[in-house]
């Protein structure tokens, strides 16, 4: 198991968030979240990555607490994509993303020829490479997106976690990016899981459907198993057509208005 | 795609960027040249070459370069300009490397070593002092009372900021607001009752290099040579930190002991700085503000750039204010007055330079 959860409860300011969340996550998977605003998905990947720790419960990951990992073992295990963020400093596109390195880099040491490599890679990959020199302060959201983007995926980790990581970016380079995140699944059998405000991108690119409402899961598995109209009315209130779409490949979803 | 022009050929910001042993060679130089020069100036005016002969001759023990110069020089030299001077240069080093790293850790390029009330709890301290007279332990008790007042500030803004877990720079910088402001209405107070000796306590607060002697600079040598130890030793956690703390802490780092280790060596190097000098502004403001914009913002180059560019700065204004002007105005006033509008100048046309994008 990647992760494992067992009746995981969270506060914030006195308001329950998470309660009595519970489950397995394997690795070799793309995970996607989905469920209404406010229904605690970006504190669960806060609690997965120990942004935030849990007021009860028990998080395991790769067989140990998670809490038993020191700072810089975890950086190496698990790489994370914010929602919101604000860079107030000129550092360069290179720069940022080669802070994706720093994990592996030891204290007063320059970037080894392979943290080069790496970083030239992603860049490359996530068509960033054209603004490598270019300030991050100086970029569009969607352009600082995908360098924040191509930071965590040169830190190379087993476990990527997305938090809305495609919402700035415009569909080109949201197909570009998720197919990269889904290549890494398949091919090296890492684990991704994100949250998607688009049910139907979700059903694209996740083998695994996660849904919450209200602090709690209401729904999980296998997307084509989980996905269906009696869900989505549940979580999201709407009525919905749910079919399998042959261009696309996957199940989607058409909503009465 | 955008209007954005391609990457080709010379980027003049980022050649400069990757030039910083010569940035800092430069300085130096600079910095070198200047304590000679200024040593010179003054009332008496002393040839550099026999500035650099005395000091030769004082730290060899050799007695001969100075052989048959006027006996004055080397009093004039040694015991009341060069540790002024020392003391100058440091000062303006330690306020402009701990303005790069308050800046850095509030993710506010307008912080600045006073943000957390520092100036204000070590100008209470030394009111206090004043007031009351406080002599025990002789001359060396204003300082001493600056910086206790410092301290506790700063323990106060850590404490007051700290109650939801984390030390979120909103929480920092708001908290280092109230406390000054509750301080400086204690530093009226003060004043009010002060009578006669309100004057003493204006003029130390408006800051002066006047009158040091070498335990202020050996102190500020002290405090900066540490500050500099731990800045640089977290300067890369502090490069991370501007990502913000959610992605710093993806990467590994502890933002919180980082965060905290940070802002309290910064404002203990800044609590010294201003017990030995008073409160002396813009300096860690001004200079962090430009040095990023020629250095870059990667605080591994930043903080020595900075530290050298702030102490060939202060030292500029003060050998300006103490042999240049024909009197001499408070060091303080001098770097508000200059600086001001200098930053006035730097900050719109920064704005503009952004607009254009």
């Amino acid at each position: 198991m990647a992760f494992e959860l067992e009746s995981v409860d969270f506060a914030f300011a006195g308001k329950r968030v998470l309660e009595g969340v519970s489950i397995a996550l394997s690795p070799g998977r793309f995970y996607g979240i989905v469920g209404p605003n406010g229904c605690g998905k970006t504190t669960l990947l806060d609690l997965l990555c120990r942004f935030r720790q849990p007021q009860s419960g028990r998080i395991r990951y790769g067989g140990n607490y998670l809490s038993a990992y020191s700072k810089r073992q975890l950086a190496r295990e698990i790489a994370l994509v914010p929602q919101n963020f604000y860079i107030n400093f000129p550092f360069t596109v290179r720069d940022v993303v080669m802070m994706g390195r720093y994990p592996y880099i030891p204290r007063f040491s320059g970037p080894s020829s392979r943290d080069v490599e790496t970083v030239a890679t992603v860049m490359e990959r996530a068509d960033v490479d054209r603004l490598a020199g270019r300030f991050i302060t100086e970029l569009s959201g969607g352009e600082r997106q995908r360098v924040v983007f191509a930071r965590a995926l040169a830190q190379d980790t087993p476990v990527l976690i997305l938090d809305e990581a495609t919402s700035n970016l415009d569909i080109s380079h949201a197909i570009r990016l998720l197919g990269l995140a889904a290549r890494r699944v398949q091919t090296e059998s890492q684990t991704v899981l994100g949250v998607f405000q688009d049910i139907n991108q979700a059903a694209v690119y996740c083998d695994y459907l996660i849904f919450m409402c209200r602090g709690r899961i209401a729904a999980h598995g296998a997307t084509r198993e989980v996905l269906t109209p009696a869900t989505l009315r549940s979580v999201f209130n709407v009525e919905a057509k749910v079919y399998f779409d042959d261009y696309c490949g996957a199940l989607q979803v058409v909503y009465k208005n | 795609m955008h209007a954005h022009q391609p990457e080709t050929g010379f980027n003049l910001k980022n050649a400069l960027r990757e030039a910083t042993a010569a940035q800092l060679a430069l300085l130096a130089v600079l910095l070198c040249g200047l304590l000679v020069v200024s040593t010179g100036m003054g009332f008496i005016p002393v040839p550099a070459a026999a500035v650099v002969k005395i000091i030769l001759s004082k730290l060899t023990g050799n007695p001969d370069p100075i052989a048959g110069m006027n006996e004055i020089l080397p009093v004039v030299v040694m015991d009341v300009r060069l540790p002024r001077i020392l003391t100058a240069a440091m000062v303006g080093g330690g306020l402009a490397m701990c303005g790069v790293v308050f800046q850095g850790i509030l993710l506010n390029p307008l912080a600045d070593p006073y943000t957390l009330g520092v100036s204000a709890g070590a100008a209470f301290g030394a009111a206090l002092a004043i007031l009351l007279n406080i002599a025990a332990l002789g001359v060396q008790s204003v300082p001493l009372f600056a910086f206790i007042g410092a301290a506790l500030t700063l323990g106060a803004v850590i404490y007051l900021s700290s109650a939801s877990g984390g030390l979120s720079s909103n929480n920092l910088i708001l908290s280092g607001i109230i406390v000054a402001a509750i301080l400086s209405a204690g530093i009226s107070f003060l004043k009010y009752v002060a009578d006669e000796q309100v004057a003493v306590i204006i003029f130390w607060l408006m800051g002066s290099f006047a009158s040091k002697t070498w335990t202020d600079a050996g102190l500020a040598l002290a405090a900066i040579g540490g500050g500099l130890a731990v800045f640089l030793f977290y300067a890369r956690e502090l490069n991370l930190m501007s990502l913000g703390p959610q992605m710093a802490a993806s990467l590994g780092v502890d933002t919180r002991r980082v965060t905290l280790v940070l802002l309290s060596a910064a404002s203990l190097v800044a609590a010294v700085c201003v017990s030995v000098s008073g409160i002396i502004g813009f300096v860690g403001l001004l200079v962090p503000h430009i040095m990023r914009a020629l250095t870059g913002p990667d605080n591994r180059r930043l903080i020595p750039v900075s530290l050298l560019s702030g102490a060939v700065l202060l030292l500029a204004a003060d050998t300006l204010t103490r042999a240049v002007l024909p009197t001499e105005i408070p060091i303080g006033v001098l770097t508000a007055l200059i600086g001001g509008p200098f930053f006035c100048y730097v900050f719109r046309r920064q704005q503009a330079a952004r607009k254009a994008w």
